[in-house]
């Protein structure tokens, strides 16, 4: 086949497009509605060129695709080199999925300042899909910082009240906490003469790197640090709902569909990958904490008076669903991690555009100031419930599947593990339909609200995506399992005959 | 001194090579004394603009100098100058720092109505001081060549005479810098006295040769002392933040790279060549206190001058921790890190100098409210500096610092590197104060920002480039770099260049 052809460029295509868009972009002249038309074909070309990737995967194998591996600077020995498997192939398409559908639902709600926003957008979208597809350790590190400016800005000055305090703190956290994850990628360069992931995890397995033993503890340590204040892992998830509340509602999809997966995604092939003895040995406390994750969050979120910050800790909530099955391992409970993770981006991605059109007919997230909205907006009341469903895990929509797998997976390592986390997803139907009962339900308590406009046609094409996907997902999910399945085996390798030994109680 | 004379006597007289290999310093010479003849010759107002020009011709004519001089490397004046890919890199450096400076200054000048030749002729004869350090292998003639770049640079600081700042500055500057060159020159006496000679490459073999005189460490300590005043490392930096306050924003942006980038190159042949094991816990103390001090100082600071003072204190603090690695890693680190700076740096300054207006007026960070909205493109070269300061991919100071602390992780100082990485992430608060004032923030009063003329947008440009090329292909330099650190280090101990004995003390 042809399109065959396009696969060593694919993965450079489908990053760099965003790039070259915002740069084109950049001498745009200031007509708003061009520059959105503009920004909406860039993301959109994005999508459609990384459909490539799912169409030509080849879902048996679980070594890396498309690879494409260049050097780039001779000493160090830094290569350009990119490539996915069955774990980031998903990731980039969410990526390019979600991003369209922020330029929709930021079409009416941006007014000032249009081309910065799509400029910082599409940069962010680069940076976002580089962290997933880099598998040059330099090469990673190199888009995980890229990313924190565009989000910085987008937070700082399309937000709200108090946007300033949330982006510097958003940045601060990540960034220090991510310098750590530096010196760790500092000590294998210096140890292994080489960034290569590859290389690097071959390396490590053989035992050939010196005093690795000693080391090996703290550069888990390293990466473990940067990832879980990403994720956010409890006690590191206070700048989540900050950044959340204050960002505009497309930064609030990104930064919760995409952003917090890059800690997710980097404990599945860093952590777990490079390390799997030491992840072994700190997989006790690391589950312990996610499941406070899942609990604590749940119980922070019923208590939200504001629907976006409800919204924001059912994140650290579900997030935590992902940690734990990933230190679960166990084939059931990675599998299920990563569907989670897809899960969660599409349906809190629709959760925050939801929330987002009403905020801004209303200018505010209190949950009081709304009540029986289900009369003056069908439409909406009835997409959201969808989403929120979605969200809240119920079966044959896409939060149920993953989910499930997790908490079987986790139950497998040790039952109590399985059975607290199992009441997070009690606490996340209470949280969410509470939500949803007051909001929606029962006589219109303000004035205002019977005049609330219904969705639009542009935050139609926005929501519906969502809501569709959320409902293929749990229907079929065997199309996305079938690639995710052969990777998590390959990443479970090392740990067939400690997956055997945890389970035996 | 007396010992050496006979030997200097006996030899031929210098030959033509010698001539042209500090060819770059007498073109500069030349042009600093054409500027100093033409100053009363000319016009008072329009004759600033050709003083300038001519200057600028100058850097030119110097850099060409500097590709000639590169066509014969060696020794030159009875083996006091040495010409090698080290001395070009720095010569390139200083050259095309002191041509951006000059370009960013003509406004400067007309704007704050200094009406002064000397001030272009004090640059180049400065320019000349700091590439003779860069190339000079003999103490004394770096200690003159010191003397010379510091002269100019006191001079230059008090230039805005009408300010009582100015000349504060000017003069804490010159009382603490002769201070400090003093015990520069007190080191220098002490090594006469514990190897009987002044040449870094004599040194060297004498120290190689045989038990290391106690004399010898207090001499380079001395001189570490001196040095470290010039780079403003802790704990010997408390001067700068005034300093750089009171002096000429233009000033600042040369002060705080070329200068120091020539005292890093003096250093660098100070430390690695005559190589004296006992200095690595002197270097790795200042690296981690320069780094601390300065981004401590810099958090809480409301004018930017100052607050770029103290991010010049934290960057001399990141250089210095390359010095505590090993000499081939760590010299080509260094030389990157000063390239990536100055872009960045003078950059930096140029768009504070413009910005500043008439008697330096709006330099505190409220001024800079509002600016990302009123003068976009202004708001983002700068923000672009800052980015490149923070250490942001794609700019020029993110493999700067990468390849220090790759440096230092390959010597196993894992300590060092996660204090300087750690430096690192907490110093992105301050550059970030910066860019928020200027995007998320509203403008609360007026500021009045003049179009930016045409030699700005020039000196601009160059860094610019500079920043981005350096943080998307930095392979040319570095390999530059590393080939010339390399055939710096392998001459100072031939035959054992990656067995000296530091690496055994540095195995912590």
């Amino acid at each position: 086949m042809s399109l065959e052809t396009l696969s060593p460029f694919i993965l450079s295509l489908v990053t760099f497009v965003p790039l070259g868009g915002a740069f084109f972009l950049t001498f745009f002249p200031r007509r708003d509605r061009d520059i959105r038309i503009f920004a909406l074909v860039v993301s959109l070309l994005t999508f459609i060129l990384s459909l490539h990737l799912p169409v030509h995967f080849h879902r048996e194998h679980s070594e890396f695709r498309f690879v494409i591996d260049k050097a780039w600077i001779s000493v160090p020995n830094i290569h350009y080199h990119m490539g996915i498997d069955g774990i980031s192939l998903w990731l980039v398409v969410l990526t390019t999925f979600l991003t369209p559908l922020c330029v929709l639902i930021s079409w009416n709600s941006v007014h000032e300042r249009v081309k910065e926003f799509f400029i910082l957008l599409l940069i962010l979208e680069t940076a976002l899909i580089g962290v997933f597809v880099s598998l040059d350790l330099f090469l990673f590190y190199f888009f995980w910082e890229a990313t924190l400016i565009p989000m910085a800005l987008l937070i700082g000055i399309f937000g709200h009240e108090r946007k300033v305090y949330a982006a510097v703190k958003f940045f601060m956290y990540t960034m220090i906490a991510s310098v750590f994850m530096l010196a760790a990628i500092l000590w294998l360069y210096a140890h292994t003469g080489s960034f290569d992931f590859v290389t690097i995890r071959d390396q490590i397995t053989s035992g050939a790197i010196p005093n690795f033993s000693a080391a090996g503890e703290w550069l888990f340590l390293g990466f473990f640090l940067a990832f879980a204040v990403k994720v956010p892992l409890f006690p590191f998830h206070t700048w989540l709902p900050d950044a959340h509340v204050e960002a505009p509602t497309a930064g609030s999809v990104l930064l919760a569909g995409v952003l917090l997966k890059m800690g997710t995604y980097g404990m599945l092939r860093f952590n777990l990958g490079l390390f799997p003895e030491q992840a072994r040995q700190n997989a006790w406390w690391i589950m312990i904490l996610a499941l406070v994750g899942i609990i604590y969050g749940a119980l922070v979120a019923m208590v939200q008076p504001n629907m976006k910050k409800l919204v924001a800790y059912s994140s650290v909530s579900h997030l935590g669903f992902v940690v734990l099955g990933i230190f679960s391992f166990t084939q059931a409970g990675l599998n299920g991690a990563m569907f989670v993770m897809l899960a969660h981006g599409v349906s809190t991605g629709g959760l925050f555009m939801l929330t987002g059109i009403l905020h801004e007919r209303r200018h505010t997230y209190e949950i009081k100031e709304f009540g029986g909205l289900a009369s003056p907006m069908p439409v909406y009341a009835a997409l959201y419930l969808v989403i929120v469903l979605a969200s809240a895990g119920l079966p044959l929509l896409n939060g149920f599947i993953g989910e499930f797998l997790v908490l079987s997976g986790a139950f497998q390592a040790r039952p109590i593990y399985g059975i607290l986390g199992a009441t997070g997803v009690i606490w996340s139907s209470i949280y969410l339909l509470w939500m949803y009962q007051r909001v929606f339900y029962g006589k219109v308590t303000h004035s205002v609200n019977n005049s609330l406009r219904d969705l639009s046609g542009f935050e139609k094409w926005a929501i519906w995506p969502c809501a569709v996907a959320a409902l293929v997902m749990g229907v079929a999910p065997i199309i996305w399992l079938a690639a995710i399945d052969p990777a998590v085996q390959a990443a479970l390798t090392p740990y067939v005959h400690i997956a055997s030994r945890v389970v035996m109680p | 001194m007396i010992a050496i004379l006979p030997a200097v006597y006996s030899q031929a007289l210098p030959q033509g090579a010698d001539y042209v290999r500090i060819l770059p310093e007498i073109v500069l010479s030349i042009f600093g004394m054409i500027v100093m003849f033409l100053e009363p010759l000319l016009e008072k107002e329009a004759g600033q603009k050709i003083l300038g020009w001519v200057a600028f011709l100058g850097t030119v004519a110097a850099m060409a100098a500097t590709w000639m001089m590169s066509q014969t490397p060696g020794l030159a004046f009875w083996n006091t100058v040495q010409v090698d890919g080290f001395s070009i890199f720095f010569h390139v450096l200083i050259i095309a720092v002191a041509a951006v400076v000059i370009l960013s200054s003509y406004e400067y000048m007309a704007v704050q109505k200094i009406r002064a030749g000397e001030y272009y002729a004090l640059i180049l004869f400065g320019t000349v001081g700091m590439a003779l350090m860069s190339s000079a292998v003999e103490l004394v003639l770096i200690f003159i060549a010191l003397e010379i770049s510091s002269i100019s640079s006191y001079v230059l600081t008090g230039f805005r005479r009408h300010e009582a700042s100015s000349t504060e500055s000017s003069l804490k500057y010159f009382l603490l810098g002769s201070f400090a060159t003093a015990f520069f020159l007190y080191g220098v006496a002490l090594i006469f006295g514990a190897t009987g000679s002044t040449n870094i490459d004599q040194i060297s073999r004498t120290l190689e040769s045989g038990q290391i005189p106690v004399l010898a460490f207090a001499a380079v300590a001395l001189m570490f002392v001196g040095l470290g005043f010039k780079v403003a490392a802790a704990p010997f930096h408390v001067w700068t933040p005034d300093v750089y306050e009171g002096a000429p924003a233009p000033i600042v942006g040369l002060m705080s790279t070329a200068p120091k980038a020539a005292a890093f190159a003096v250093l660098l042949r100070i430390v690695f060549v005559v190589n004296v094991h006992a200095l690595f816990w002197v270097i790795w103390v200042a690296a981690a206190l320069s780094m601390t001090l300065g981004n401590i100082g810099a958090l809480v600071q409301s004018n930017v001058k100052r607050l770029l003072a103290y991010s010049s204190i934290a960057h001399a603090g990141y250089i210095l921790v390359a010095f505590a690695a090993t000499p081939d890693l760590g010299t080509s680190a260094v030389m990157f890190y000063t390239a990536a700076y100055a872009a960045m740096n003078v950059g930096a300054f140029a768009i504070v100098s413009h910005f500043a207006n008439a008697g330096e007026k709006y330099v505190t960070l409220e001024d800079y409210e509002g600016l990302g909205r009123s003068y976009p493109l202004l708001a983002a070269t700068l923000t672009i500096f800052l980015l490149s300061l923070i250490g942001i991919p794609m700019t020029g100071g993110f493999f700067a610092k990468f390849y220090v602390f790759s440096a230092a992780m390959k010597a196993h100082l894992v300590w060092l590197t996660i204090i300087g990485v750690l430096n690192s992430g907490v110093g992105a608060y301050y550059y970030l104060r910066i860019m928020v004032v200027m995007y998320m923030r509203e403008a609360r009063k007026k500021v009045p920002v003049a179009p930016v003329p045409f030699t700005l947008r020039l000196a601009l440009f160059f860094c610019i480039v500079a920043t981005i090329y350096l943080g998307i292909f930095p392979s040319g330099v570095l390999s530059y770099a590393q080939d010339s650190a390399e055939a710096l280090v392998q001459r100072a101990v031939p035959g054992n260049a990656g067995e000296m004995p530091v690496s055994a003390v540095r195995s912590y």
